[in-house]
């Protein structure tokens, strides 16, 4: 019955409008949504597009997908090999963004505590309990450790923030793995749940001692306490777009299958250890050739012409190899560009 | 007089309309409409959590378990969550609500009355979500500021007190959930209170206050035993929307799947975990029925609260 209705109201905008704007449907990730938006009223003009993204959530974005309501499905998390082959799907990431972790400490500026995936581990496990402990003091010389209580704080919706900061720390402590596991929503063995990005920003603000992570332009936009973290070259970095952008550019792209990748823990000295890439979920055998084509070319556009949106939203755009890749990858669905 | 007896007549006398037969239609259909919602929807709530149910058997009540990453599910801390903040509500709220329509009936002079009548009424059309904002940006900060850290110095050390009040002073958790639960149920409680005190026959509290009897002792002998079955049906109303109670509670509660014996450590409600978890549940998840059979499971619980307050109306209504 949607999809009845989706394509009739798609015809009859193509015939009031003519041939003038063709509309494209989206569903998904919500930390995406800002740049589709962004792309999407930009490229109207040059590509005769206009997008329709619905920032429902990546699960409800694959829900979407596999019923094929909407011409493509957007999720922060890579979608399983067979699961792509059950629902007939392709995907491909489109941008990149980093995660922050955030602290509410008196006295504390950005980046001036540092942190390692293992403490980070330790401290959402609830093993590591203040501020002064040995661990954390140990890395941080120098800075007057307070002994507030930690207080972690956690996204309380599913979400994919939650995925890249859990499968982070999954990577980071066995413990972590074996216990909690990484998902867009787990079982968090201590710490309180806030609901969406500006609620966990909103009561690490009010609770002195607080920790959370963000996405890094929302830490960003909105100024919060930043710590620096320890990467796979046993540096510590600080949450910078050059640092986000050295983990996406030394990242081993040409070993993952369906560009599935991982983007945390990359090697290389300057590369930030916690960011993943947001991915884009096709049909391969779509139901009208012309969506899918108009869908390939919105995002061809984006990669030509919206690296600069991208940056100046704070996501970073994929390396141009990347985007060639993916454009080949475009072939196995059906409908010319 | 003539007329009247003739249309008060039997109506099997008078040639029946099109019209009537077409309105006791619609008007029939309307009521069976309203019974096969409500079956439809507590089946379909029944029929989607199955899976559930199915695969984590009759311990899926009381499980303490809500794993999304290892996919074992249970309603354990959800239904605690769920009890507790409503039950803690009710005890706040009631004493509060009696306070208000006992003075609204019987102290308060009569220009009071309408301006702090109409602004309970008020209280009870404010959008949840309002009161969740409210709940979040105000009382939170209060919380964990002042109060939660004097009450959990104030009683450390006393047995028993000291675990109901402990912890990080998160500000969030089921006692502050269960405050704005307060705030939102005491309208409708006062309300109704006021309502029935008001259906009190005047000749019965003259009489007493003819004999002598302090307005309290009215209050206590002749207006609360005339109302009481009413007024616990007005309570167990507000029961059920503390019960429901969603976006408040979601802001608040801070929404973690542990059973704590502090009042200050975060919890979830049914109502507060599937509308976050919703979102991020795929289709024919596993995830996805535990929701809806945690639906089911409110649906169950509200039921039975409804229930209840029925039975305390029904000799009521008779007389």
């Amino acid at each position: 019955m949607k999809i009845a209705l989706t394509a009739l109201a798609v015809s009859l905008a193509g015939f009031t409008v003519a041939a003038e704007a063709q509309q494209i449907t989206g569903a998904g990730s919500s930390f995406a949504a800002p740049i589709y938006g962004k792309w999407g009223e930009a490229s109207s003009s040059a590509t005769g597009l206009q997008l329709n993204y619905q920032a429902v959530g990546s699960g409800a974005g694959i829900n979407q997908i596999n019923n094929r309501t909407v011409d493509f499905g957007a999720s922060d998390m890579p979608v399983a090999a067979d699961k792509l082959a059950e629902h007939k799907e392709m995907q491909f990431p489109s941008v990149i963004g980093g995660v922050d972790v955030i602290i509410n400490l008196p006295g504390i500026k950005s980046n001036e505590i540092k942190l390692t995936g293992p403490i980070l581990a330790d401290i959402y496990l609830g093993t590591i309990t203040k501020w002064n402990d040995k661990a954390i003091a140990e890395i941080n010389p120098g800075v007057k450790l307070p002994s507030t209580a930690i207080a972690t704080v956690h996204r309380a919706d599913g979400s994919g923030t939650t995925f890249v900061f859990t499968d982070y720390l999954s990577m980071q402590s066995p413990e972590w793995k074996s216990k909690v596991g990484a998902s867009t929503s787990v079982s968090w063995p201590v710490g309180a749940g806030a609901k969406g990005s500006d609620g966990v920003a909103a009561t690490v603000r009010q609770i002195p001692g607080g920790i959370g992570y963000d996405e890094s332009a929302y830490a960003e936009q909105n100024h919060l306490t930043t710590t620096m973290m320890r990467n796979f070259d046993g540096k510590f970095v600080a949450p910078t777009m050059p640092a986000f952008a050295a983990a996406a550019a030394n990242a081993d792209w040409s070993k993952v299958k369906n560009f599935a990748i991982d983007l945390n823990d990359q090697p290389g000295a300057a590369s930030w250890p916690i960011e993943s890439a947001t991915f884009v979920l096709l049909p391969t055998d779509p139901k009208d050739e012309k969506q899918s084509a108009s869908v390939k070319k919105f995002f061809d556009w984006g990669f030509t012409h919206g690296n600069d949106i991208a940056t100046s939203l704070l996501y970073i755009p994929l390396p141009a190899k990347i985007q060639d890749e993916i454009r080949a990858a475009w072939k196995a669905v059906p409908g010319g560009m | 007089m003539q007329q009247a007896v003739a249309l008060s007549g039997s109506p099997a006398t008078r040639r029946s309309s099109p019209g009537d037969a077409i309105f006791a239609g619609i008007a029939r259909a309307s009521g069976i409409l309203v019974l096969l919602l409500l079956g439809s929807l507590i089946l379909s709530l029944f029929i989607g959590g199955l899976p559930a149910f199915r695969q984590f058997g009759a311990s899926f009540l009381w499980s303490t378990t809500w794993d999304p990453v290892k996919e074992v599910f249970g309603a354990g801390v959800s239904v605690y969550g769920t009890v507790m903040t409503s039950i803690l509500a009710m005890v706040l709220a009631v004493p509060l609500a009696f306070g208000i329509a006992f003075y609204l009936t019987e102290l308060a002079p009569n220009w009071l009355r309408r301006p702090v009548g109409t602004a309970v009424e008020l209280l009870a059309a404010v959008p949840s979500i309002i009161y969740g904002m409210w709940g979040f940006f105000v009382i939170v900060p209060i919380m964990s500021q002042y109060v939660e850290p004097v009450l959990i110095d104030t009683f450390d050390g006393i047995p028993v007190l000291e675990d109901m009040f402990a912890g990080p002073p998160f500000g969030t958790g089921i006692f502050t959930a269960a405050l704005v639960l307060t705030v939102m149920v005491v309208p409708f409680i006062a309300a109704t209170m006021r309502d029935v005190f008001e259906t009190v026959p005047p000749v019965f509290k003259e009489s007493a206050y003819g004999v002598g009897c302090t307005t309290w002792e009215v209050m206590r002998s002749i207006v609360i035993p005339y109302t009481r079955v009413s007024v616990v049906g007005g309570i167990m109303l507000g029961f059920g929307r503390a019960l429901g109670e969603t976006m408040a509670v979601t802001f608040v509660i801070g929404n973690s799947d542990h059973i704590n014996a502090s009042l200050f450590s975060s919890g979830n409600t049914i109502a507060s975990i599937v509308a976050l978890e919703f979102p991020e549940s795929g289709t024919g998840s596993l995830k996805l029925a535990s929701l809806l059979a945690l639906g089911f499971i409110l649906f169950v619980i509200s039921f039975i609260v409804l229930a209840i307050s029925r039975t305390l109306l029904r000799p009521k209504l008779k007389v």
